[in-house]
């Protein structure tokens, strides 16, 4: 009973930052940009959480200053792949490499420090209710944080006239130009969003998941959360199965190797990855028309004036 | 303050809307050179110019896409500056875009409410989608995606939507290009309609006859000039075309002698399954084409063109070889190499992309399609020197003009890039020549050369199949005349028997049987 509540625990704390950098990265690709900057938005994220928390001790200033990191990081891909019209891969890819080394030069003066994590949810008596009752209401802010934010990036995309105009710039920006849409304007938005989503999930780590920093300690997050937006078909309600799935996955191959099954820890690693790849193949062969990926996505837009 | 020169009915009153000298510049290039055109309430004006003469240009400065570089534009007889499309909107400009501005993947409302200014609920503007749809006979589910509905359907959620905003002054860009004769009648009752009800509409078209039978003032562009202003009812098509062009436009002359000989492109019961999302299944298709004869191909783009093309080019490749014969041997599992090395060429529709690769040279070019049969690789390596001489055949043959000897492909203009590719084909002396839209975007003195050596080529003795949405251009050149339709070919007609309303019919999806369709309209 009590490993069940554990391994509930765990799961829910490892799928949170995925979540939430995902939940960001959906947002940015559904008005047509592909950033493949999540890891080293995530990272730089991290690095800047903690030095903000450790500097003033608190854990929501903590999280602020990885938002505003990871938004930062953000507007640098902004500037070269929407303002200079630069190859989104490229870009997205050099942003992670900046974000790598940018981290460790942050954080070298935090390494072996250490702050008193964020604090959980307490209730007297239902915390306390077996099985369900630290699941339910005995987690961080971030966890219930994680689940509002899709909740409202949902009906941002499907409920409000903006929502509809960012999927509009996602499909057809020469359209959304045409019918007098600022598409670049938007888009950036877009991706800072994508960028503060991103900085917040990697300030999760050293803030609530680990109450210390250690370079490179989102150790692949960021593109587990990229290929989370292609498994859950650029679908809110998709991300989070997906993001818990995803999780589920990780905590069970550390349990997987404590109980000594044989299988490669490698090998359960690389099931995300295994698992998109499926959704992919079976969601193209299901497909009656319409695309599932934003139509515009990774295209460059030059409006002419 | 300004001369009034035409002796309208409206003296006194200042026209709808007017510009004044109006140009856009592009770095060094002069788009819309100082032009000024004037628009009444309840006319319907049209634009007329080859492409390239500045006519998107200039309806885009209208509806505030692009600023000006000098001159003005008047609303009411008031200057006004546009900061965008929807200040036009707000003013009471409309715009039916030529490549439709709809986004495939959102529901018809989505698409118009992305049209409006937003200030009415979603469910109000329904509510009067589905009223205005109707009050215009223009009838439309709103629910459903784009990408599920035909092209005229797609024009009918641009109109609706422009129509939602009760424009005073609406803009049409080469509206029935892609409609069926008969489609194209509807909107010419809806526009009727509109004028009557006061509205203006500026109509570009270079359907002439459309020009003749619908506009009361045509004003014709040029070169970014405004050359002239008519009443094109005055006019002969003839005599716009002139105008248009600025000069005769040599007429082409079936050359004598033709005779049609053995069966050299053969299309038994041909079926293929889509490779796309939003692809067109074709579905036993069989015709017969000998040489010395021109086979043109009609019908509304979507119903299984680029895919017969693909499937006859070998870019598709069928199970069964004996789906498509080329000079008698069964060709439906051989490559396109393996087709070309039996005498065909293939021309396809986009000139950028898929007849050429953009940024490669057209010597370069040359070779792609012709390293096979052509004598340009010799034990695997290039013959530089027989690239060469390939495209200066094809340029001196066919007036291909080019600012160096070997630029790249995207350099040149529409019309002479595509002479070039007709061309480089020609030049293999095909048995079979396959070609799509041979002067879709072409101007009028390129579009005759094209024409002219196809007829040329099928005299020489080779079979040509030509697919066309321009009617007018496959009564001129082809012998017989099938229509596509949803993906089948019906059975090919003498082009003298070939009128405009029975391609209509079929382009439309009606049979020819005397018996009454029991098709339901517009549905």
């Amino acid at each position: 009973m009590e490993l069940v509540e554990a391994i509930i625990l765990a799961v829910l704390a490892a799928s949170t930052p995925l979540l939430i950098a995902a939940t960001g990265e959906l947002v940015t690709e559904r008005s047509g940009v592909l950033n493949l900057g999540v890891e080293g938005m995530m990272i730089v994220g991290a690095a800047c959480g903690f030095a903000g928390a450790w500097l003033t001790g608190s854990i929501f200033i903590g999280a602020l200053f990885g938002i505003v990191a990871g938004t930062l990081m953000s507007l640098v891909f902004a500037l070269m792949a929407l303002g200079l019209a630069v190859n989104q891969v490229a870009t997205g890819l050099a942003l992670t490499i900046l974000g790598v080394g940018l981290s460790g030069l942050i954080g070298a003066g935090f390494v072996g420090e250490r702050i008193t994590p964020a604090m959980h949810l307490y209730i007297p008596s239902l915390t306390d209710m077996p099985l369900i009752g630290r699941v339910l209401f005995g987690e961080d802010a971030f966890v219930y944080f994680s689940i509002a934010l899709v909740i409202g990036v949902w009906w941002f995309l499907y409920r409000t006239r903006a929502g509809l105009i960012l999927r509009a710039c996602g499909d057809n920006h020469v359209s959304a130009h045409a019918l007098g849409y600022p598409v670049l304007r938007i888009r950036t938005f877009a991706v800072m969003f994508g960028g503060a989503c991103a900085g917040l999930a990697g300030a999760y780590l050293p803030l609530a998941y680990t109450p210390f920093f250690i370079p490179g300690m989102t150790a692949g997050r960021g593109w587990i959360a990229l290929a989370l937006v292609v498994f859950s078909s650029w679908r809110p309600g998709r991300l989070v199965v997906g993001a818990y799935l995803f999780g589920a996955v990780t905590i069970l191959q550390l349990h997987a190797q404590g109980w000594g099954v044989g299988i490669p820890s490698q090998f359960m690693s690389a099931l995300p990855y295994l698992a998109t790849v499926i959704v992919l193949v079976l969601l193209s062969r299901a497909r009656t028309g319409g695309s599932t990926a934003p139509a515009a996505l990774g295209t460059v837009f030059v409006p002419d004036r | 303050m300004l001369d009034q020169t035409s002796n309208d009915l409206h003296s006194g009153e200042p026209p709808l809307l007017q510009t004044i000298g109006l140009t856009k510049r592009y770095g060094d290039f002069l788009a819309n050179d100082s032009i000024s055109i004037e628009i009444q309430p309840k006319q319907i004006h049209a634009l007329l110019g080859e492409n390239g003469a500045g006519k998107s240009t200039l309806v885009k400065a209208i509806y505030g896409l692009i600023q000006p570089s000098a001159g003005e534009i008047r609303w009411r007889g008031q200057p006004i500056v546009l900061s965008g499309p929807s200040e036009a909107r707000s003013r009471g400009i409309g715009m039916v875009f030529q490549h439709f501005s709809l986004f495939d993947n959102l529901t018809v409302a989505e698409n118009v409410a992305l049209g409006l200014d937003g200030k009415e609920s979603f469910k109000d503007m329904s509510a009067r989608l589905e009223q205005v749809s109707k009050t215009y006979g223009l009838p439309l589910d709103p629910r459903r995606e784009v990408w599920q509905l035909s092209v005229g359907e797609r024009q009918r959620i641009e109109i609706v939507r422009a129509l939602m905003q009760d424009p005073k002054f609406l803009i049409l860009d080469e509206p029935t290009a892609v409609l069926t004769p008969q489609e194209a009648d509807q909107l010419f009752i809806v526009l009727e309609r509109l004028k009557a009800e006061g509205r203006a509409i500026l109509y570009i078209s270079h359907k002439l006859e459309e020009v003749k039978r619908l506009c009361d003032t045509a004003t014709i562009l040029r070169g970014g000039k405004k050359v002239d202003t008519c009443n094109p009812r005055l006019e002969t098509a003839a005599s716009l075309a002139r105008m248009m062009v600025g000069g005769e436009i040599k007429e082409v002359k079936a050359p004598a002698g033709r005779k049609t000989t053995v069966p050299r492109l053969v299309v038994n019961d041909l079926s293929l399954a889509p490779s796309e999302a939003h692809g067109v299944r074709l579905e036993h298709i069989s015709f017969e084409l000998k040489g010395g004869e021109i086979l043109g191909i009609a019908g509304v783009a979507g119903n299984g063109q680029d895919e017969l093309f693909a499937a006859l080019s070998g870019e598709r490749l069928s199970n069964d070889p004996g789906t498509v014969v080329i000079e008698g041997i069964a060709a439906g599992h051989l490559s396109i190499t393996q087709r070309r090395k039996l005498g065909a060429a293939f021309v396809p529709e986009e000139r950028l992309g898929h007849g050429t690769a953009p940024r490669m040279k057209l010597s370069e070019n040359a070779l792609l399609t012709g390293h096979a049969a052509s004598g340009m690789v010799h034990h695997g390596f290039i013959d530089t020197a027989a690239t060469l001489k390939t495209v200066d055949r094809a340029t001196e043959t066919f007036d291909v003009r080019k600012a160096k000897r070997d630029p790249e492909a995207a350099s040149l203009s529409g019309g002479n890039l595509q002479k070039f590719i007709v061309g480089r084909e020609i030049l293999r002396n095909p048995a079979v020549l396959v070609v799509s839209q041979p002067t879709w975007g072409v101007d009028a003195g390129a579009a005759a050369v094209i024409r002219q050596a196809l007829l040329d080529l099928a005299t020489a003795g080779a079979a040509v199949l030509v697919t066309s949405q321009d009617l007018d251009e496959l009564a001129e050149i082809a012998d017989r005349i099938a229509v596509m339709f949803h993906g089948r070919l019906s059975a090919p007609l003498a082009t003298s028997e070939a009128t405009r309303e029975k391609l209509g019919l079929l382009m439309g999806g009606s049979s020819l049987e005397p018996k009454e369709a029991e098709h339901a309209v517009g549905a």
